[in-house]
């Protein structure tokens, strides 16, 4: 080891011992940073933020099991004062198949909710009072435009306007390729239905967030926070580029879309990196997309606290993780934020850890000061520096993947992966050597074994689903199915857009499963590449 | 040393299955990676055909306790795999490790393991395998020439 002890970011950047007006001279400040609520937002979307009483949506992530558990842990986040929550889908539903398909074995309610037809959906909102909610986010990506049928849907069938309520769908099927694994379709046909439902919600459903492209996973998977959003930013570039090509008025599908972003636990780091994707996105809106109204060229921000800052050793420590990541995507001026539970690394979270995370959002947003003013950090040399740096290398990962041919076909060709997969080893054998301390792991170890979950998904949700599954396809009219899988199929064959014919469908109760299987005839079926 | 890096289920978090796996071939061992959602069975085919000493297997999503022994089950019932060597690693709950443990897996390693106490720890248990295999194939040889006798 070297004689002087290196400083550097999570993310690699050298930090100097004092950052002063010489870092930043010579650029132009004013204009990089605007004022607030204004292009190029790099101090927020708002000109008063968080100061007029509204924080950021406090939405948290819940869901497991059958729908009729997840439906009271949504009810108890909302009588807790939560403002929104999220539908955690279970693995199979992410993936196109029924939870009585052999591939769903052992995976059924696990990582969230079971939900094979609009039936599931029926009982997972059962008595939500809808007008206190904000925002209901999903996970669905390959089938996202299956989750819009079935909101529309169960909106219709329950006689509510779907536009009242912010249906947030994440719909961002690219980075599933790049590193979190739920796609079904090759990429082309991936990418046609992410395109579908921005079309969709373009056309029909305005007040929704179509899509929320996401830097979370690519982070989580060992991105930098430059590999973080200039991965986003190209994914975002393909979608939005292919809706201009079917001729999709990009502002009116792109007004309320998000990015969905990691908040990691280096605070200087990640409040630059929040600044220099609004900024980033800001130019790109306008000078790519030619939008010229302000509204669409705000980047909104929803973020998730990293999962993999989460330590399985003294996990109590978590819950300071939590604190300082909820701390910097506030001065990093989000709008929708989820604080992981500090027993996550165990399993999924109990009760009490769910509420504390809620706590430690109302605490930062309520009792820190931080979100009295605007940008609170903004003209501070280091993190006006950090900016900096960071949106000169993402223009410059930009730059190669455009050249490169855009961003499906580097992930076609695995460049991303390599990269991520280069980073994350780079970062465990930093842990390693004890060159970055991680408490409780690598350093101040207390050597007690790590305590047991408390909480399990029983087995028995399964059989239940199965039942429930089979008792539906015996009492539901089955020829409007079969009526509706053949339209689905026919326009999935002319390159429609499948928005009304899913409608349909979901409201005849055709399954996950049915739809997908039949889109597989159409579109086939995606082989993983297996870089490392 | 062969290793066969396995994700089963339908999970695709596989950033802890690819560092795992860059570790065992920085470490000398031909490392051969399923990529997302294999099947026990397609596991259990990789692991015959590539003929590999071990198998490490990833889970995060809960699914361990249902898919770990089946793809135990199915390896050690293709020819010349009894000997196989298994580890576990992802997010596995205390409470589940010891009927794991009494199933066939050697060695659980959750989140924040140091990558050479993986490593070590299965090149002494295939080593270990390799002896105990070694010693029944001289028994078996005596008591071959022993009948011949």
């Amino acid at each position: 080891m070297s004689e002087e002890k290196k400083h550097t970011t999570l993310s690699g950047y050298e930090l100097k011992r004092v950052y002063t007006e010489e870092d930043i001279k010579g650029e132009d400040l004013k204009a990089q940073l605007g004022e607030p609520g204004h292009y190029p937002f790099t101090r927020g979307i708002r000109e008063n933020m968080y100061r007029d009483g509204k924080l950021w949506t406090m939405g948290q992530y819940a869901g497991f099991a059958s729908a009729e558990e997840a439906n009271k842990r949504f009810r108890y986040i909302i009588e807790q004062g939560g403002t929104g929550f999220s539908v955690a889908l279970d693995l199979p539903t992410q993936m196109g198949y029924d939870s009585d398909d052999p591939m769903s074995e052992g995976e059924v309610g696990k990582v969230g909710v079971a939900i094979d037809s609009l039936a599931d959906i029926e009982a997972l909102f059962k008595g939500i009072p809808f007008e206190k909610v904000r925002q209901i986010r999903t996970t669905a990506n390959a089938n996202s435009i299956i989750m819009l049928a079935f909101y529309v849907a169960f909106a219709k069938k329950n006689g509510i306007d779907p536009n009242s309520i912010g249906f947030f769908l994440q719909n961002d099927i690219l980075k599933e390729y790049m590193c979190r694994g739920t796609y079904i379709f090759p990429p082309a046909a991936g990418v046609k239905l992410s395109v579908d439902v921005l079309e969709y919600c373009g056309k029909h459903l305005p007040h929704w967030t179509p899509i929320a492209v996401s830097g979370y996973h690519i982070r989580e998977a060992g991105a930098t926070a430059a590999m973080e959003l200039a991965f986003t930013l190209a994914d975002m570039i393909e979608y939005y580029d292919a809706a201009v090509k079917r001729g999709v008025d990009i502002a009116a599908a792109t007004a309320n879309s998000y990015f969905f972003l990691a908040a990691q636990l280096d605070f200087l780091e990640e409040v630059a990196k929040y600044r220099a994707a609004r900024r980033l996105y800001a130019r790109i809106m306008k000078e790519r997309y030619h939008v010229t109204d302000e509204e669409t060229q705000r980047l909104k921000i929803f973020a998730f606290t990293s999962g993999s800052a989460l330590t399985a050793e003294q996990p109590i420590n978590n819950a300071v993780r939590v604190t300082i990541q909820t701390m910097a995507a506030a001065a990093g001026g989000i709008q929708t934020f989820h604080a992981s539970s500090y027993d996550e690394a165990i399993s999924l979270p109990t009760q009490q850890a769910v509420t504390l995370s809620l706590r430690t959002q109302q605490i930062v947003g309520y009792e820190s000061g931080l979100t009295e003013t605007v940008d609170p950090l903004g003209g501070s040399y280091a993190v006006e520096a950090l900016t900096n740096a960071i949106e000169k290398d993402v223009l410059e990962l930009l730059d190669t993947i455009e050249k490169k041919g855009g961003a499906m076909k580097c992930i076609e060709e695995g460049f991303q992966q390599r990269m991520l997969a280069d980073n994350a080893y780079k970062y465990q054998k930093a842990v390693d050597n004890k060159e970055r301390i991680v408490v409780g792991v690598n350093e101040f170890k207390d050597g007690k074994p790590i305590e047991p979950a408390q909480f399990t998904v029983s087995e028995e949700v399964a059989i239940k689903q199965t039942e429930k599954l089979n008792k539906l396809k015996e009492t539901r009219d089955n020829e409007r199915v079969a009526r509706a899988l053949a339209a689905i199929k026919k326009a999935a064959q002319n390159d429609e857009n499948l928005g009304d014919y899913m409608i349909e469908a979901v409201e005849a109760y055709a399954t996950i499963g049915e739809i997908c299987g039949v889109l597989k005839e159409v579109y086939g079926k995606y082989t993983p590449m297996k870089i490392y | 040393m062969k290793v066969l890096i396995a994700k089963p289920g339908l999970d695709g978090h596989d950033r802890g299955a690819k560092v795992v796996a860059r570790a065992f071939k920085d470490a000398g061992a031909e490392v051969i990676y399923t990529g997302l959602q294999a099947t026990p069975d397609e596991i259990a085919d990789i692991a015959e055909k590539e003929h590999v000493d071990v198998v490490g297997v990833s889970l995060l999503s809960g699914a361990h306790n249902t898919l770990m022994p089946k793809v135990i089950d199915k390896v050690k019932a293709k020819e010349g795999m009894d000997k196989t060597v298994f580890i576990l690693g992802g997010i596995i709950p205390q409470q589940d490790i010891p009927a794991l443990m009494e199933k066939g897996v050697s060695g659980v390693f959750g989140p924040g393991t140091p990558l050479d106490e993986v490593v070590d720890f299965t090149f002494e248990q295939v080593a270990m395998a390799k002896a105990e295999e070694l010693a029944e194939n001289a028994a078996q040889d005596m008591t071959n020439k022993a009948s011949n006798i």
